[in-house]
């Protein structure tokens, strides 16, 4: 039987030089960002805030390019949140992935998200990232906040806050998504998917 | 005071001679069309347009320093009249929001503390001639001394002890020394007068306290051929600044004064044509956005530049007095008789006429939200002796969009007082007569005579109390390089420490955020790795 054999595309070029620049990025952000916040000492505190700034541009840049990309290839359509399944999903993390059960959730190009993954990226979406870019662009253009007419209703404290809390979210994401990574058909399948473009599939 | 002047001399010489020179030979460039332009301007003797030595109101012998004033005023007219409407004639200086009459001749320091009833010494630092008590009429216009400001030639000086005169005749100094100091050629220092340089300036400012560095710690005698690490504006072998380029001065009024400090300064670069006011302020040259990254101009609005860029005071092994002890003037030696003695590095470190005295160098400022103003107390305000007395309160506050934090030097003192009616004592210090504490040691007779010419009641009972004075810090600027990093202050236990009002990444932050947050990240850990082991756990059960 070949049919364990059987491959398809998941992730093109531009998707997985998204997926992975955007990955060094947030790690870079995240190491630099709490050494910022004064959580350690390892880069030097003026050489987290260049890296933090330079990284934030970049992949402030990268998205450009990525929101382009989404709605040219339609692939936006990945990210449309269902309820469908998601109860499947939550026993099979919670049990049947002890036991060895099938996945009830099967890839294909057309859904490349499994339905608890797709409500994890529009939390991401919707919540984690304005938290942290909406507090970042307040920390990064402090110096205008006169001239925008904000300084009235910001401190630094605040702001410092909230981009704080945002991180520890997107650090807490960036565990449970790299733990996951680990729960395909093999610890490093899903890996090697991101990076090749192709899932094998049973 | 005889410290200074001993000093002073060789220096004042050496300097006025070779700044000149100096000044223009490292910018010069071999450039066809603008070197012969160049060399017509650099030497200050050359830019002149007027030789002194030509002036037959100046080809005659001078007896006094009046008469050479008298000689000057022929020709400027308006001259006296403005130096005696500043501080250096007048030695008050207004506070423009409280009215408060602050200056050497209303405050008492914690250094030397008064002037009064000493005036025939300190006024060896008077920008006049004759001020010995409270008599001295300041409208005489023959009593302004140009020559303090203006000698180039090094020679002209004024020894404590002669009310603002330059010596006539040849005297011992200090008294029973053995050493001499010859009059000066009045004639000669009239026909070589000219801009001041960082020689006239310093000797007086690079000697307060009556020794080198004592009492600014940012002014003393090695900024007379500063290298660039000491000061990168007047550095001797690049930019060469003296103290006029920075404090510049229309009608004699020196800008830029401790007692009104520009401190937050906003806006651009102050350029030729302009019509407004050119503070002796970093920003008239640099604007409030100097630096090429925008993230360190965003400082400005709660930092003076003077915070980053002086990140110690007193670089050098000079120094500056840290404390001084009055309450242990008048203690004798073993022997009975007055003492001195100097702490390893030859400064002053105890004297029986004056108390005992901590020095520093490469001293990290202490820093203070500041808006320029200083209130001060002035001769006759109460105190409250079971506390440490603030000679001075800077003002300023984080919410003051006028305020920056800025460094100062806070000088501890320990000086008399007055037990019955709870002010600072005025003391009457130097002198020969019977009342003189450096003459005959009795603190209640000093004090009582002081008193007097202050016009204030002395109860007789007298005692010692802890006093603060707060310096701004702003001369010695350092090199770039030599700048506060970001961590200096953007850290636990940096700089900035006690400095509140102010959010600083990596100081602050919240700590049940923290807490919250790094517990939340600790249990995601735990169950990643719970769920992992459990995984692998059953995986190899179902191998079997």
């Amino acid at each position: 039987m070949n049919t364990a054999n059987r491959r398809i595309y998941l992730y093109s070029r531009y998707e997985r030089f998204w997926h992975w620049s955007q990955a060094a990025l947030v790690i870079l952000m995240m190491i630099s960002g709490f050494e910022v916040h004064g959580s350690y000492n390892l880069l030097g505190f003026g050489n987290a805030v260049n890296l933090h700034t330079v990284s934030a541009w970049t992949l402030l840049t990268l998205w450009a390019f990525t929101i382009f990309w989404q709605f040219t290839t339609d692939e936006w359509r990945q990210y449309i949140p269902t309820l469908k399944k998601v109860d499947a999903m939550v026993r099979y993390y919670a049990f049947g992935i002890f036991r060895n059960a099938p996945n009830p959730f099967q890839k294909t190009a057309a859904k490349k998200h499994n339905p608890l993954q797709r409500l994890a990226y529009l939390a991401l979406l919707s919540m984690v990232s304005p938290i942290i870019w909406g507090s970042g662009l307040f920390y990064l253009f402090y110096s205008s906040w006169k001239s925008l007419g904000v300084d009235a209703y910001l401190s630094l404290e605040a702001v410092a806050f909230i981009h704080t809390a945002g991180a520890f979210m997107m650090l807490i994401f960036f565990i449970a998504h790299v733990y996951l990574t680990t729960t395909g058909h093999t610890p490093t399948a899903h890996i090697k998917t991101m990076v090749t473009g192709w899932e094998e599939v049973d | 005071m005889l410290f200074r002047l001993k000093n002073i001399l060789p220096i004042v010489a050496a300097g006025a001679l070779m700044a000149a020179p100096a000044a223009f030979a490292a910018p010069a460039k071999p450039d066809a069309v603008t070197a012969p332009q160049l060399e017509t301007i650099v030497k200050q003797k050359d830019a002149t347009t007027a030789d002194h030595s030509k002036f037959k109101e100046l080809q005659r012998n001078f007896k006094t320093g009046p008469e050479v004033t008298q000689a000057c005023l022929t020709c400027h007219t308006e001259a006296a009249k403005q130096v005696q409407h500043t501080k250096h004639w007048t030695w008050e200086s207004l506070d423009p929001k409280t009215g408060q009459m602050r200056g050497k001749k209303n405050i008492i320091n914690n250094y030397c503390t008064s002037p009064i009833s000493n005036e025939k010494d300190c006024m060896a630092c008077h920008a006049g001639y004759g001020w010995k008590d409270n008599s001295f009429d300041f409208t005489v216009q023959k009593n302004v001394d140009c020559l303090i400001c203006h000698d180039t030639t090094g020679t002209y000086r004024k020894l404590p002890g002669y009310a603002g005169h330059p010596v006539y005749k040849r005297v011992e100094f200090p008294p029973k020394s053995g050493k001499f100091v010859e009059p000066a050629d009045l004639k000669k220092v009239a026909q070589n007068i000219g801009l001041p340089s960082r020689s006239n300036c310093g000797s007086c400012h690079f000697f307060g306290a009556g020794a080198n560095g004592a009492k600014h710690g940012d002014l003393d005698s090695s900024l007379q051929h500063p290298g660039k690490y000491l000061d990168v504006h007047m550095n001797e072998k690049g930019l060469n600044f003296t103290c006029v380029t920075c404090h510049a001065t229309t009608g004699h009024v020196v800008s830029g004064s401790r007692y009104n400090v520009a401190a937050a300064v906003r806006g651009p670069a102050h350029i030729r044509g302009k019509k407004d006011e050119s503070p002796a302020a970093c920003q008239s040259c640099h604007s409030d956005k100097p630096h090429h990254e925008s993230l360190l101009n965003q400082h400005t609005d709660k930092l003076a530049c003077q915070t980053c860029h002086i990140p110690q005071y007193a670089r050098d092994g000079i120094g500056t007095e840290a404390s001084w002890d009055w309450s242990q003037a008048t203690v004798m030696g073993p022997d009975g008789k007055p003492t001195a003695s100097k702490d390893s590095a030859g400064r002053r470190k105890f004297d029986t006429k004056k108390g005992t005295w901590e020095w520093d160098s490469y001293v990290i400022p202490e820093y203070r939200w500041y808006n320029g103003v200083s209130t001060y107390k002035v001769i006759g305000d109460k105190i409250d002796p079971t506390k440490t007395v603030q000679i001075n309160e800077v003002g300023g506050s984080p919410n003051d969009p006028d305020s920056r934090i800025w460094p100062t030097k806070v000088h501890r003192g320990k000086q008399p007082y007055d037990k019955v009616n709870n002010y600072l004592t005025v003391q009457h210090t130097a002198g020969e007569d019977a009342t003189a504490l450096w003459h005959n040691f009795d603190w209640k007779k000093a004090i009582g005579t002081g008193m007097k010419a202050a016009g204030l009641k002395f109860s007789g009972e007298y005692g010692f109390v802890d006093t603060e004075m707060t310096w701004p810090i702003t001369h010695m600027v350092a090199p770039k390089h030599d700048a506060l990093s970001c961590a200096q202050c953007h850290s636990k236990h940096g700089r900035l420490e006690g400095i509140e009002g102010v959010y600083l990444p990596s100081r602050d932050g919240s700590k049940w955020l923290d807490m919250a947050g790094w517990t939340l990240v600790l249990l995601s850990l735990i169950g990643v790795l719970v769920h992992g082991t459990l995984r692998i756990y059953t995986s190899k059960n179902k191998g079997h």
